[in-house]
């Protein structure tokens, strides 16, 4: 049977994020605008 | 389950125009594989969240910018940005903070820190720009010498052999550009702090 390399991992670390760091990177997205006039770009975070 | 049948690759197009739960399903899909990787080179949860929201970050600004393209696999892409970011990391705390022992350098290390959320972000972007119009209404002399310094990182003598000037000279104009820009910001009460 062929060898699958890619199953094992010596020590995998399972770990997640906090919740409060995904809603802030959602609500980051959710505020940030990018306005585009001519060749330039322009962010912009709403509140 | 629905969103298991969704590729990556449909759903940052779709986040591109405008959908932002699909990027909650990014997120949700891949943040144990980012995170772990993180964790798994720091080894230190708080930085670890760090890393892992600088990396959202870029990827949101990368595609609201529109400067993503679809060549390479989203996945591979993320955990390259935090791969280089954990990098950074590494590097800034190996390195001796060079600026901190005067008032006028710690704008530069204002410059070059990190946005972590919207309000730092905001001002960092008009200190900036505030910065940026200071250097601009110094004399060419001392433009020249502080963005070598500043934005190039060069040496002294290095700025001496590109300009044609002794390093005294070049330290001199460096001493007269930052006692420029301090005179027009206490003439004109322009806060530079983050």
């Amino acid at each position: 049977m062929a060898k699958l390399y890619s199953r094992k991992n010596k020590t995998e670390i399972k770990m997640n994020p906090k919740d409060e760091t995904i809603s802030f990177i959602l609500s980051y997205s959710k505020a940030l605008s990018v306005i585009k006039y001519k060749n330039m770009k322009f962010e912009a975070l709403q509140n | 389950m629905q969103n298991k049948l969704i590729s990556d690759a449909t759903l940052v197009s779709n986040y591109i125009q405008g959908d932002e739960t699909s990027l909650e399903i990014l997120i949700k899909r891949h943040k144990q594989r980012i995170f772990s990787f993180i964790y798994s080179k720091v080894y230190d949860r708080d930085v670890a969240e760090d890393i892992f929201q600088d990396t959202f970050i870029k990827v949101i600004k990368t595609l609201k910018r529109g400067a993503y393209n679809e060549e390479g696999k989203f996945l591979p892409w993320v955990m390259r940005i935090s791969h280089n970011l954990v990098i950074d990391y590494f590097r800034k705390n190996n390195r001796m903070p060079k600026f901190d022992n005067s008032g006028e350098f710690s704008i530069f290390s204002v410059l070059s820190c990190d946005t972590l959320n919207a309000e730092k972000a905001i001002i960092k972007e008009q200190v900036e720009s505030d910065v940026r119009r200071l250097i601009d209404e110094l004399p060419e002399d001392q433009k020249e010498v502080l963005m070598m310094r500043m934005y190039n990182d060069m040496s002294f003598k290095e700025i001496s052999e590109r300009t044609g000037v002794s390093i005294n000279t070049a330290l001199g104009r460096m001493r007269y550009a930052l006692i420029n820009m301090r005179k027009v910001i206490e003439k004109h009460n322009i806060i530079l702090t983050n």
